[in-house]
Order: structure tokens, then C-alpha cells, then sequence
């Protein structure tokens, strides 16, 4: 198959399932791009996390077109972005000119949320499996499990906190670490 | 001129939403009333819509109100407009990238953002089955039973099938049995 009908299709099929913000996908991502078509690695997958994070726009388009452009250049890019975005698009269109009690609907709404629960949970497990492939020494762990911590209270007391902000302080710990460990080791010699 | 207006708008609005789709809602909440597109009680409508439908909020809310404003070429020139500068950004940090991550000083930083973003990833999983489980009424806690036998079950069944089958779940068919399962839990 030509590889850009491909990516578009792939693409297209994450993007009819991704409900719930953009984390859904990266499990969905992590099962097709990762483990199936092998069209990127683990480690690249959390680094294009991390920049989809860190950069304006939602992590869909983000994560599509960093994969498309990865597989081939910019025409993979805009494939994939179409394809990521056509099925929120038509669904969307058809609902604002002919539904205007869309939410109404019991059979919707029972549906969602049984896919809440689902998200939920493989959201989890996407963490879960990126932590298992994560190189663990004190600093990541320490790093890892304070980002979880931090948030998860944050939002159980509804506060509100940026994860941009807890990028830049894991990234000032992380800096700050190799920094001083350089340091001592060329004092050492 | 309503095509131009939908243009910069939303290019404002993907140009400017950092930090996901829940931190981006106050800023996308800001830029569509100013243009007096929707009211309060619209925005509010679409994003309980956004939630049930797939696809970014802010692209299902640039095609909604490209729709209402300008028809299906109104809605594909708000969609193109808020996806393009993600789109661009990315291309352009992809092409620095590779050359930033010789440099040792950057992969002490990356060493850093990778543990951090899947502690945020699993943050974000735990918070949604923690809010799906227990709700909050008047300031009192309660849980809801149906969701939490929902989710044991789907936790049970997710777990069986890599144990026992060696076989990976299938997200996508995850989603698919969670929402027929949803139908039956919470009726039609």
C-alpha cells in the first residue's frame, strides 16, 4: 500500500477514536505506530510527547505530524494531519447543522461514559508501559513519580497547575543534576 | 469580512493554546466570545459536545463555529487555520531536533522531560478514573457504583486478556466493548 494512503488511514482511524483530550492517543499511537507498523520507537515516542506538550496546538496534530514527516517529509505530514482531523471534522459538521439536542440523546451519553472509564484506564496503562521502558536511575524515577504526585493532588483539590510549569522544573532539576555531576568529576581529576 | 475573521481567529487560537485541551479552554472560551461567534452558553454546549465526540476540542470548536458562520467553507478554513500553526512548529522543531540532541547539555534537559511527561501522562489517566468514580455534589463526595464495577471490570478484562492470551489489547476494540458495555451499565 502507498505509504502516504497508509499513514493517512492510520491516521484517520486514531483520529476517530481519540475522545477524552489528547492522551487517549498516545496508547492508540503505542499500538499502531510503535508496536505494530513500527513506524517510530518507544524513546521517540516520549520525546515527541514532550514537544507536543511543550508547543502550542492539540497533541493530535502535534504527534501526527511529527510521525508523518518522520515516515515521509512533508506530504507524510500533511497526510497524516488530514487524516488525524477529517473524522472530528464531518462528525462535528454533521452535528452543528443537524443536531441540536445531540447531547440528549441517553444513548450517546450512556456511551461516553462507558468510554470515559475505558480512556481512563488506558491512559494508565500508556504510562505505566512508558515507565517500564524509561532508563531508570534515582533522578528519572525521583522526577517521575514527583510530576505524578504533583499533579494528581493538584487536581483532586482542583487547583490548577501547568504542565508547562512542571516541564521546566523537571527540566531545571535534570539540567542542575548534570551540571554539578560534571562539575565534581572534572574537580576530581 | 466573516472568512477572514474565522481565519485569524482560530489561527490565534492554535497559535496560542499551550498546554492541552482543558488548559487551552479559558484562552479558546476568551477569542470566540470577543468575536461574539457564540455566547457563554454555547461554548459551554459545544464543549460538553467535544467531550462525547472525538478529535481535539479546539479543532471540534473552530469546525462548529466555521459551520454556524460560514458553511463548510467557513468550517474547513477555521479547521485549517487552527491546525496550522502545530502543524508548522512541529515541522520546524523536527528539523533542529536531531541536531540538538548531540548536544550534551540537551540530552541532560531531555533526560529530565521524559521521566516528567509520563508522571503527567499517568496523572492524567489516574485523575479521569478518579472522577469517574467519585462524583462531588453540593461539596459532598460520593461514589458511583455502577462506574466503579465498570471499571473493575474492564480493568479485569483488560488484564485477563494480555495474561492469559499473550495477546496486546487493542485500544481502539477496548474503546468499541467499553461503549457498547456503557450502553447496557448506564441504559439507552
Amino acid at each position: 500500500m502507498n505509504i502516504l494512503f497508509e499513514l493517512f488511514c492510520t491516521f484517520f482511524k486514531i483520529g476517530l477514536f481519540t475522545f477524552g483530550g489528547g492522551y487517549a492517543m498516545i496508547s492508540i499511537i503505542e499500538n499502531t505506530c510503535v508496536e505494530k507498523k513500527k513506524w517510530i520507537t518507544s524513546d521517540e515516542m516520549i520525546n515527541m510527547t514532550v514537544i507536543a506538550e511543550s508547543t502550542p496546538g492539540p497533541i493530535a496534530i502535534n504527534c501526527s505530524t511529527y510521525v508523518g514527516f518522520k515516515k515521509k517529509g512533508i506530504l507524510g505530514a500533511i497526510a497524516s494531519t488530514l487524516g488525524v482531523v477529517l473524522p472530528s471534522f464531518i462528525i462535528i459538521f454533521i452535528i452543528s447543522m443537524f443536531l441540536d439536542n445531540f447531547l440528549e440523546i441517553k444513548f450517546v451519553a450512556s456511551a461516553f461514559k462507558g468510554i470515559k472509564v475505558a480512556v481512563g484506564i488506558l491512559i494508565v496503562d500508556a504510562a505505566v508501559k512508558m515507565f517500564s521502558k524509561l532508563k531508570k536511575d534515582a533522578v528519572t524515577v525521583i522526577i517521575c513519580l514527583s510530576a505524578f504526585g504533583i499533579l494528581f493532588v493538584f487536581d483532586i483539590f482542583s487547583l490548577h497547575i501547568s504542565s508547562v510549569i512542571l516541564l521546566c522544573l523537571a527540566a531545571v532539576v535534570s539540567f542542575s543534576v548534570y551540571v554539578i555531576g560534571k562539575a565534581r568529576k572534572d574537580g576530581g581529576k | 469580512m466573516i472568512y477572514l475573521q474565522l481565519f485569524l481567529g482560530f489561527l490565534k487560537v492554535g497559535l496560542f493554546a499551550f498546554g492541552g485541551a482543558y488548559a487551552a479552554i479559558p484562552f479558546i472560551r476568551e477569542v470566540v466570545l470577543s468575536y461574539g461567534w457564540l455566547s457563554d452558553e454555547m461554548v459551554t454546549y459545544i464543549i460538553a459536545v467535544s467531550e462525547s465526540t472525538p478529535g481535539p476540542i479546539m479543532v471540534n470548536m473552530a469546525t462548529y463555529v466555521g459551520a454556524t458562520e460560514g458553511g463548510i467553507l467557513g468550517a474547513a478554513l477555521a479547521t485549517f487555520a487552527v491546525v496550522l500553526p502545530a502543524f508548522i512548529i512541529i515541522l520546524l522543531i523536527m528539523v533542529i531536533f536531531r541536531s540538538l540532541l548531540k548536544n550534551q547539555y540537551f540530552s541532560a534537559v531531555l533526560a529530565g522531560l521524559q521521566p516528567c511527561i509520563i508522571g503527567i501522562i499517568g496523572a492524567t489517566g489516574a485523575y479521569m478514573i478518579y472522577k469517574n468514580v467519585l462524583f462531588e455534589t453540593a461539596g459532598v463526595i460520593s461514589l458511583d457504583i455502577k462506574t466503579l464495577v465498570l471499571t473493575l471490570l474492564l480493568v479485569a478484562a483488560y488484564t485477563a486478556v494480555i495474561k492469559f492470551f499473550k495477546k496486546r489489547v487493542s485500544p481502539i476494540i477496548f474503546i468499541i466493548v467499553s461503549a457498547v458495555a456503557g450502553v447496557f451499565v448506564y441504559g439507552i
